[in-house]
């Protein structure tokens, strides 16, 4: 599991790369929030391009990132997301919560 | 019911053990010749039912966990996921969505997605002996395009 984050404009954007699984995701978790903390963002996007796989670990992960945004007064966007984490999202319902920018087509 | 052929594996309840559990799942299911999608939901109902053994069977010490996949008459991948932990209380209500009592850092919906992406699930438990969780998924065999 790689994360990585860019900063522009008041938008934080994670970038997540690899498996995300109950075994990173509290790794995960500490690192976003460091970066949220760091950059006090207005928006964040978490961009899904390269995640190849994903289970209910990582809605978890999405959710606890949610609140914290959120309680921060901020929006919070999925973009990108591969077949496998698509399909784990839309089981989940959280587009209810968080708009998801998906290119619904295998993207790597 | 003819089983053509099996595995049986055997590993500890650490996280690290999770992408390993499924991978080893995706590879006995290759010789059904799965489309993507089909693999990728055995590889998730895999992850979400080791997961649950190392986080709520054995939410303190590191125990057996064992992984049986089965080919059932050349279609079917059964994977049964069981462990020696602690048992569930109330199987009907953990399988609730949202329903966990692993704190914030679990979503309550992994029996819904084991559910949603098998064609069947069946879950055993008992406070003493542990949980048994049975999967079952028809891989659908596609015309050769020659």
């Amino acid at each position: 599991m790689k994360i990585s984050t860019e900063y522009l404009d008041g938008r934080l954007t994670v970038y997540l790369a690899g498996e995300l699984d109950h075994h990173g995701a509290r790794k995960t978790v500490e690192s976003i929030s460091e970066a949220i903390d760091a950059k006090l963002p207005r928006d964040l996007t978490l961009d899904m391009s390269h995640l190849g796989f994903m289970d209910s670990s990582g809605i978890a992960v999405i959710v606890r990132t949610y609140r914290k945004i959120r309680e921060a007064g901020g929006r919070m966007y999925i973009e990108n997301p591969q077949p496998q984490p698509l399909k784990v999202l839309d089981a989940s319902g959280i587009d209810r919560m968080i708009p998801i920018a998906a290119k619904r087509e295998v993207t790597t | 019911m003819k089983v053509t052929n099996y595995i049986k594996l055997e590993f500890p309840s650490c996280s690290s053990n999770e992408s390993f559990a499924r991978a080893a799942a995706a590879g006995f299911a290759a010789q059904l010749d799965p489309t993507l999608e089909e693999l990728g939901d055995i590889k998730t109902a895999v992850s979400e039912a080791v997961t649950n053994c190392i986080v709520h069977a054995y939410p303190d010490s590191i125990g057996k966990i064992t992984m049986r996949l089965r080919i059932i008459d050349g279609e079917k991948l059964e994977i049964t996921i069981k462990d020696r932990g602690r048992g569930i209380e109330d199987v009907q209500q953990a399988m609730l969505p949202m329903y966990t009592t692993g704190g914030e850092e679990r979503s309550g919906m992994g029996f819904t997605i084991m559910e949603s992406f098998m064609d069947k699930l069946k879950v055993k438990s008992s406070g003493s002996k542990g949980t048994s969780v049975t999967m079952l998924r028809t891989i659908k065999q596609r015309k050769s395009p020659l």
